[in-house]
């Protein structure tokens, strides 16, 4: 297997400008989103928390006492959009946060693993197995129902099930750069074994983990928020997508728009996130164009 | 193919053994595992009782092979608050569970392949574009979300569908769609994706070159040669089916195994849902094998003796 990550070099022919627009719209868009969570406390019109009994379930552009609810307002009178705004904050938090413990530990487990051989190997392989025949997200909820609900825990309950994903590749990709005549002159030559994986190593294998990482985002996003929709995420009143969707379940016939926003933020992110993921995967891996 | 199988074998229950030995040590990941079976409201004296009666207070080591010595009974213990055993809270859901997930592999096979197929023949089509836009979109869309869209649609504004719980075959549409359809983007890439592997390779040139069509080349010749990869992605999308329910059940208030084991977090009913994610994880392991015992049925190259793999 060629250990090379570099894009192939085949000339595209120029994309034309429908094309180049649709290929920026997710970067622009996640750019957006992050920056709408950085500085939410500024670009939400009101306190996302504060209730308004008075103003329950209006519709978008309805104006109640001091409030005027441009997305409309949930079942406690709480402006939705100020909710959404917020709940970008976790969303993003949680999935870079999540992404970045899981991709650490599982990309040193695996080139360890792929470079020391011998028993790490066997141990580490053989846990990745054990952690990858448990579905995914029934082992998130039996770590929930262990640590307990809210933000950090779910932060780490989601590193604790997604590291393998990243061992396995980085394992592979290990395997073979490994036996790459630099990297054996570099270990000859008296490197220590955390420079070689460190400077040698992980250069080469860096495309395929993000790669992966950009996919596992995305996934990482729709586990927060359906952790939280189960109630096992975020706990209220902290607004996240996903609470807000299942709460808004009980309105449908009502209140279309508490469910329906948050819906549509969730979607147009991950949709972003996973074209994005594609992309990488089409520069990076040429045998899958 | 008899070593393969005796080694594929022990493959397996090395990783059941795993997963056990790592359900146990997660159960400890605070300390004291009591605290999961006990409601909110007990008092100390309650929790000692507890502790002692299930043995929390011993060696770790003796505590873990006792749990081991129960899952080989295939003994999950007992309800903490329904007082009956967790085998049979599971077994009555489980044919709920079944017909979910059976009804959404339906829809993701039966719609997820043909996708893949004209995908791969039509490329350049628009009705292919389109298509492929909704693959995307389908694999963007969280379940909840989805299945949230479907009731407002089919059943608050059209009134075509019943909203929630199970019941006749009308019942069952609406969840099955809303499961159904993240796994039929994956079906539908990964026919696509091998499709177009077999279709560069020189055997179908030459049919090509001598006039066969493309649909007898398709049964003939394609469908069993990039069957491998559908079959893995198979195992993996059913006991994906099977963990998605937990959130599908939910939206649609399906009494399945998901509903069960949310309901069993939130009234701290710990080993229900532990029972659950074994479970899980047994399916899990029992679908990856059968895979493998599929190839070498589809493509006799694959020889089970250790000669690809």
């Amino acid at each position: 297997m060629s250990a090379v990550t570099a894009p192939p070099a085949v000339s595209r022919p120029r994309a034309s400008l429908g094309k180049q627009a649709l290929r920026w719209a997710p970067i622009g868009l996640i750019l957006f989103a992050v920056l709408v969570a950085v500085f939410a406390p500024f670009i939400a019109p009101y306190d996302p928390n504060s209730q308004n009994l008075l103003g329950r379930m209006k519709p978008p552009g309805t104006v109640s006492r001091s409030f005027h609810y441009l997305l409309g307002s949930d079942e406690l009178g709480r402006d939705l959009l100020s909710r959404l705004i917020f709940g970008a904050r976790v969303s993003l938090f949680v999935a870079f946060a999540s992404v970045i413990l899981s991709g650490v530990i599982g990309v040193l487990l695996g080139m360890l693993a792929g470079y020391a051989r011998g028993w790490v190997e066997v141990v580490v392989m053989r846990l990745v197995d054990v952690f990858l025949s448990i579905p995914a997200i029934l082992l998130a909820i039996i770590t929930v129902a262990v640590l307990g609900p809210g933000l950090i825990n779910v932060i780490v309950v989601l590193a604790l099930t997604r590291w393998p994903r990243y061992a396995r590749i980085a394992y592979g990709q290990t395997l073979g750069v490994a036996n790459m005549p630099y990297v054996r002159l570099a270990a000859f030559m008296g490197a220590s074994a955390p420079r070689v994986l460190l400077r040698h190593i992980l250069p080469n294998i860096i495309g395929a983990v993000t790669v992966v990482a950009t996919l596992e985002f995305g996934l990482m996003v729709l586990f927060e928020a359906g952790l939280s929709f189960l109630g096992m995420g975020v706990q209220p009143p902290t607004s996240s997508w996903g609470a807000m969707l299942s709460s808004g379940r009980n309105y449908l016939a009502t209140a279309w728009w508490i469910a329906t926003f948050p819906g549509i933020c969730l979607f147009l992110l991950v949709l972003s996130v996973n074209l994005i993921g594609d992309d990488l995967r089409d520069r990076f891996d040429p045998r899958s164009q | 193919m008899r070593r393969f199988l005796v080694r594929r074998v022990g493959q397996v229950i090395g990783t059941i053994f795993g997963v056990v030995t790592l359900i146990f040590f997660l159960q400890r990941l605070t300390g004291d595992p009591t605290f999961l079976l006990v409601p909110e409201t007990a008092t100390q004296a309650d929790i000692d009782a507890l502790r002692h009666s299930l043995g929390f207070d011993r060696p770790l080591f003796v505590q873990y092979l006792d749990f081991l010595g129960q899952i080989v009974r295939f003994d999950l213990g007992r309800s903490v608050i329904q007082n009956i055993p967790v085998w049979d809270i599971i077994a009555s859901r489980v044919p709920y569970t079944l017909q979910l997930a059976g009804g959404a592999f339906l829809v993701a096979f039966g719609l997820g392949i043909p996708v893949g197929i004209v995908l791969a023949l039509h490329r350049e089509h628009i009705a292919a574009r389109v298509l492929a836009g909704i693959v995307l979109s389908a694999q963007s869309m969280p379940t909840f979300w989805s299945g949230i869209l479907l009731i407002m649609i089919f059943a608050v504004t059209l009134g075509w569908l019943p909203p929630s719980s199970a019941g006749g075959i009308d019942h069952l549409i609406m969840p099955s769609f809303a499961l159904g359809l993240l796994s039929m983007a994956t079906f539908a890439r990964i026919t696509r994706t091998s499709l177009l592997d077999e279709l560069s390779k020189d055997y179908v040139r030459t049919a090509r070159s001598r006039g066969v069509p493309i649909g007898r080349l398709l049964v003939r010749h394609l469908a069993r040669n990039a069957s491998i990869p559908i079959i893995t992605v198979s195992a993996l999308e059913i006991s994906n089916l099977l963990a998605g329910a937990v959130i599908v059940e939910t939206v649609f208030a399906w009494p399945g195994l998901g509903q069960v084991t949310v309901q069993s977090i939130l009234a701290r009913d710990f080993l229900v849902v532990q029972g659950v994610v074994l479970l899980g994880a047994f399916v899990t392991v029992a679908l990856n094998l059968a895979a493998d015992l599929l190839y070498s049925a589809v493509d006799p190259r694959i020889r089970l003796d250790g000669g690809r793999r």
